[in-house]
């Protein structure tokens, strides 16, 4: 599979990327594999970073994706510190800021994503500091040292993290986001409303529906007005604003983008023999019939397995359920399948005791779970919404009646 | 430094020098152990860093937390009593020469 002189050159070395890379050798593929990376680091794993990384000792050591032997021994070139200038989809080929030119059977833009920029006044000012790649978390690592209060800036995941994170150190923690609630659009009400008031309990001044107006310098430290008028005092400001998809190169090559750079279910672009894989791929989801873009591990690794069997064996598609987690302080959230605003919740266990899952349900048949503290339910939920075990609540509400139990009982019955 | 041995159900195996503190995971991980995924960083998230302990170190190792203890009975390959998740295992000097089974499956 893949005549030995052919070549796959994948752009990013990210989570996407390198699962790609290793997947396309496990699938037996033998051309050629170029790796260009524009982080000059072994390319690392990102989620500790706003997690472990943060509350560890004084050096911590991020967790690399694979072994630095991993690249030589499966023959992948790995070119780190370069981006990818243009590229030539007629000829087949990428520019390099080296000033090299690679040609290519196969290109995948494992490009991801970055922060969107605080747009406000003061936003450049030395000590406001946003959260993705290595060297972001190091330089707020060595910043927590020296801080005593923080005001973080979105209360999404990120934002949530990097709070529960500085709130363990010690440090006195507010938050501003300007919806009325956190992780609203990736969580239900309820959940929702649980987080807010359990990160107050613990100490976060977690303010809703306030925006960040303006930040200011005075002496050591900073400012930060918000939209409703108050001030508030700072040494760090975080902020965590959602990302925008790295679509700019693709763009310019002429390649089909929109939320993201557009892709059919076996992750093919708009140009022959050019896919999209990751954070930057706009992708039909079979779980809710419409097109999507996921900021996540698990849409990572599974499109990069899906696509390695793509271009080694010519078939496949991309249909994995999409999982998530979010580790804030103590409290470990994970989301199996994708909620709805307006589905119905059903909660399982005991919410004062912060060990339970919420069950989402559509016109009566689940369709997402997000569970705290409670991962046999997450693991349980995963293998019946990927089985598309038919579950309805009256199902969850039978006395004693457990996710796990409706897992084992559907593995029986062969669902 | 202690020394980990990760044995593979082939009878290879691979040993890892490691500072105290280590996690059996991030040792894999780092060092290229076939069959050490995981997934979620070290947050017993994922399960997909089961191993089997030596009986030997049993008695040594700190108790099953209520996270893994969860995360134990959705390993891909059976958990056991030796069963524990590489990333809740920290290296110390009591562990030195652990030696672990990787298992055939983690996903």
């Amino acid at each position: 599979m893949g005549a030995i002189n052919e070549r796959v050159v994948i752009i990013g070395g990210g989570q996407a990327g390198i699962q790609l890379a290793d997947s396309l050798r496990a699938q037996g593929y033998q051309g050629e594999i170029s790796i260009v990376d524009d982080d000059r680091a072994l390319p690392y794993q990102r989620p500790p970073l706003s997690k472990d990384f943060l509350t560890q000792g004084p050096a911590p050591e991020p967790l690399p994706l694979r072994a630095a032997s991993f690249f030589a021994e499966q023959n992948i070139e790995l070119r780190s510190g370069l981006t990818v200038l243009s590229v030539d989809t007629v000829r087949r080929s990428v520019a390099l800021s080296d000033g090299s030119t690679l040609g290519y059977a196969h290109l995948v833009f494992a490009t991801g994503a970055r922060n969107r920029q605080l747009a406000c006044p003061g936003a450049e000012l030395p000590g406001v500091l946003g959260l993705r790649t290595l060297a972001d978390a190091q330089q707020l690592q060595q910043a927590l040292g020296r801080a005593r209060q923080v005001v973080v800036i979105g209360a999404g995941f990120i934002g949530l993290e990097f709070a529960a994170a500085a709130r363990a150190r010690g440090l006195a923690v507010t938050v501003l986001e300007f919806a009325q609630r956190p992780m609203g659009r990736a969580v239900s009400t309820c959940l929702s409303d649980w987080f807010a008031q359990t990160h107050r309990d613990n100490g976060i001044d977690l303010r809703l529906g306030e925006g960040v107006r303006e930040i200011r310098a005075t002496g050591n430290s900073l400012v930060v007005g918000s939209s409703t008028g108050d001030e508030y005092d700072a040494d760090l400001v975080v902020y965590g604003i959602g990302v925008l998809p790295n679509i700019e190169l693709a763009q310019a090559s002429g390649i089909h983008t929109e939320n993201g750079i557009t892709v059919d279910a076996a992750l093919r672009t708009s140009a022959a023999g050019v896919y999209a894989i990751g954070d930057c791929a706009w992708f039909p989801n079979a779980f809710s019939g419409s097109r999507t873009r996921l900021e996540s591990v698990q849409n990572a690794t599974d499109q990069a397995k899906a696509l390695a069997e793509v271009i080694a064996t010519g078939s496949g598609e991309y249909a994995a359920l999409p999982w998530f987690w979010s580790t804030q302080g103590a409290l470990r959230l994970q989301i199996a399948g994708l909620a709805h605003p307006e589905d119905t919740p059903l909660v399982l266990g005991e919410m004062r005791a912060g060990k339970y899952s919420v069950a989402l349900f559509r016109k009566g048949v689940l369709t997402a779970v997000e569970s705290v503290n409670s991962p046999a339910d997450h693991i349980a939920a995963r293998k019946l919404l990927a089985s598309r075990t038919e579950i309805t609540p009256a199902m969850l509400r039978e006395p004693g009646s457990t996710l796990k139990e409706l897992a084992k009982r559907a593995v029986l019955i062969g669902a | 430094m202690p020394t980990i041995i990760f044995s593979q159900s082939d009878q290879s195996a691979t040993e890892i020098e490691v500072s105290e503190g280590t996690t059996l995971m991030r040792a894999a991980v780092s060092n290229g152990v076939a069959g050490i995924v995981g997934e979620c960083g070290g947050q017993a998230m994922c399960a997909t860093c089961h191993v089997y302990v030596d009986p030997e170190f049993s008695a040594e190792l700190d108790e099953i937390g209520e996270d893994e203890e969860e995360m134990l009975d959705c390993t891909t390959a059976a958990r056991t009593e030796y069963s524990r998740l590489g990333c809740q295992v920290k290296m110390s000097a009591k562990l030195a020469r652990i030696r672990v089974s990787v298992p055939n499956e983690q996903v």
